[in-house]
């Protein structure tokens, strides 16, 4: 089961796409850390309304990616494009611990009546309305992780970048989590960039996944909601390198 | 066969009603001061040595009665309340700087670790020479008093906010003084009130020394006509406004952290 609303030819090459339908255009990027190269000579365009998962072994350099196209790492070398409305959830929910909810989903804002009716119209749409003047500290785990998706809704991101915003959360949330940024991602039809651990989730939320192995990607898979989700899965798992791929549920 | 034993709680298994622990931390401060009244009441020690708690009070209400009291209480505070907030305005401000970015630890670490050497008791002389011996110079002592533990409580305390939450509101837009004032000052907050509250302390520690020079009003010139005039009762009566302007600090301090951090989640004091 693929996320709602993403209908995009997801099987064209990437060399071909137009740049009017590009959302994010990644050529050569390299970063290395401690004289290795974490991101190898990378090639990536991301495409408007498309849900991309990007999955890899740990210390690949997705989060590296995710870092660079948020602005908060330089590349070594290469060329970044992001859109000027890019924002980010991150693996923890990074509230400040200061403001009030609805003050953190303005952060950054101008303090006028606009963005706040916007931010109490996010705060309703990860359902949590009336929730406004609660203190960071009194949230739990996941609704924490639904401020953070509203102070990125709110913006009206063109790339909306997430890093493992599940990790964190209990079995049961992160599936409820899940049906909520399907159906945010379907209504505000940002490009969506998500890593993630999780072969499971990335085929339940994704059109697109990508496998980052060695600071190269090593496959560029659309997800077809009509497809065969089994053999996906064997695929992904294989190149990920898990040795003996056991049937998970399909 | 195994020998099954209860769990031994280290936590008391239900914290203890309120009264007991009023009762509690009272016992041993008012059983020093009938302890005094006994010593005092038996003429164990001479009354010119040991006045009793009794003698002292009446010599606060001498004291209160002539209505110097007042007089010399605010002085002392008003020195205070200008040493504190240009030495404590300027440990705040540098300690902000230090704490936010690495060209400010650079440029304002070293020379306050310096200062930090230097007990401002042997500023005394300087200062005098600086500043001679009247209001100046008691705001100067207690200023270079409280500079460096304000700066240096307020550098941790910065440097103690979650890294991650200041980079996500960079990465949000939010940056430069706004960054400052909206994000980081707020959530060292607790950390700064903490720093008020020891600056508070030295300043009265500071103040006892600035007033130990030229001072014709304040608690200082209490103790030395007392002194003068070999008035152990009203040493005592000096003795007993100092510790009741630490504790008005204390609770003056504890007022602001309850109105000021009302996000902070409630913990045991």
């Amino acid at each position: 089961m693929a996320a709602a609303g993403g209908a995009v030819s997801a099987g064209a090459a990437v060399s071909t796409v137009a740049m009017e339908t590009a959302a994010a255009c990644i050529t050569g990027l390299r970063k290395q850390y401690a004289g290795r190269a974490v991101l190898d000579g990378l090639d990536l365009t991301l495409r408007r309304r498309e849900f991309t998962v990007l999955l890899g072994p740990s210390g690949t350099g997705k989060s590296t990616l995710l870092r660079i196209l948020q602005g908060l790492d330089a590349p070594d070398a290469g060329a970044v494009l992001v859109p000027l409305r890019t924002t980010s959830v991150f693996q923890e929910p990074r509230l400040v611990p200061s403001l009030r909810v609805l003050g953190n989903v303005m952060l950054g804002l101008p303090r006028t009546a606009p963005p706040r009716a916007a931010a109490r119209e996010a705060l309703a749409e990860v359902g949590l309305a009336g929730h406004e003047r609660d203190w960071p500290a009194t949230l739990s785990g996941g609704e924490a992780q639904r401020v953070a998706l509203a102070r990125a809704l709110v913006r009206d991101p063109e790339l909306l970048l997430l890093d493992e915003p599940f990790a964190a959360l209990d079995a049961l949330t992160r599936r409820r989590m899940h049906g909520t940024v399907a159906e945010l991602v379907a209504r505000h039809a940002p490009a969506v960039l998500m890593v993630t651990h999780d072969v499971d989730e990335a085929i339940a939320l994704a059109d697109r996944i990508l496998v980052l192995r060695d600071g190269r990607l090593v496959a560029d898979e659309a997800v077809d909601e009509a497809g065969d989700a089994g053999a996906l899965r064997r695929r992904i798992l294989g190149l990920l390198g898990a040795d003996s791929v056991p049937g998970g549920p399909t | 066969m195994t020998t099954l034993v209860a769990p031994r709680p280290l936590a008391a298994a239900a914290p203890a009603r309120s009264g007991w622990r009023v009762v509690r931390r009272a016992a041993v401060p008012v059983g020093l001061v009938a302890a005094w009244a006994l010593v005092s009441a038996a003429g164990w020690a001479p009354a010119a040595v040991l006045p009793g708690p009794g003698a002292v009070v009446a010599a606060a209400a001498e004291i209160a009665g002539s209505g110097m009291l007042g007089t010399y209480l605010q002085a002392s505070l008003l020195r205070i309340a200008a040493g504190v907030g240009v030495g404590a305005g300027a440990g705040l401000v540098l300690g902000l700087l230090a704490g936010v970015s690495t060209l400010g630890e650079e440029l304002v670490d070293s020379t306050l670790q310096i200062l930090r050497a230097v007990p401002f008791l042997a500023m005394i002389p300087l200062f005098i020479a600086w500043f001679g011996i009247d209001e100046p110079f008691k705001v100067a002592v207690i200023a270079f008093a409280v500079v460096v533990p304000m700066y240096t409580y307020t550098f941790l305390a910065v440097r103690a906010i979650d890294a991650k939450v200041l980079e996500a509101a960079r990465c949000f837009g939010v940056t430069g003084a706004r960054l400052v004032a909206g994000v980081v000052l707020p959530q060292a907050l607790p950390g700064i009130l903490m720093a008020v509250r020891v600056c508070l302390a030295v300043a009265v520690t500071a103040l006892v020394a600035a007033e130990n020079v030229g001072t014709r009003e304040g608690i200082g010139y209490l103790v030395a006509m007392a002194r003068e005039y070999n008035r152990v009762d009203h040493l005592f009566v000096c003795l007993v406004l100092y510790a009741l302007l630490g504790v008005a600090f204390d609770a003056l301090v504890r007022v602001a952290e309850a109105a000021l951090l009302p996000w902070r989640p409630r913990v045991a004091r």
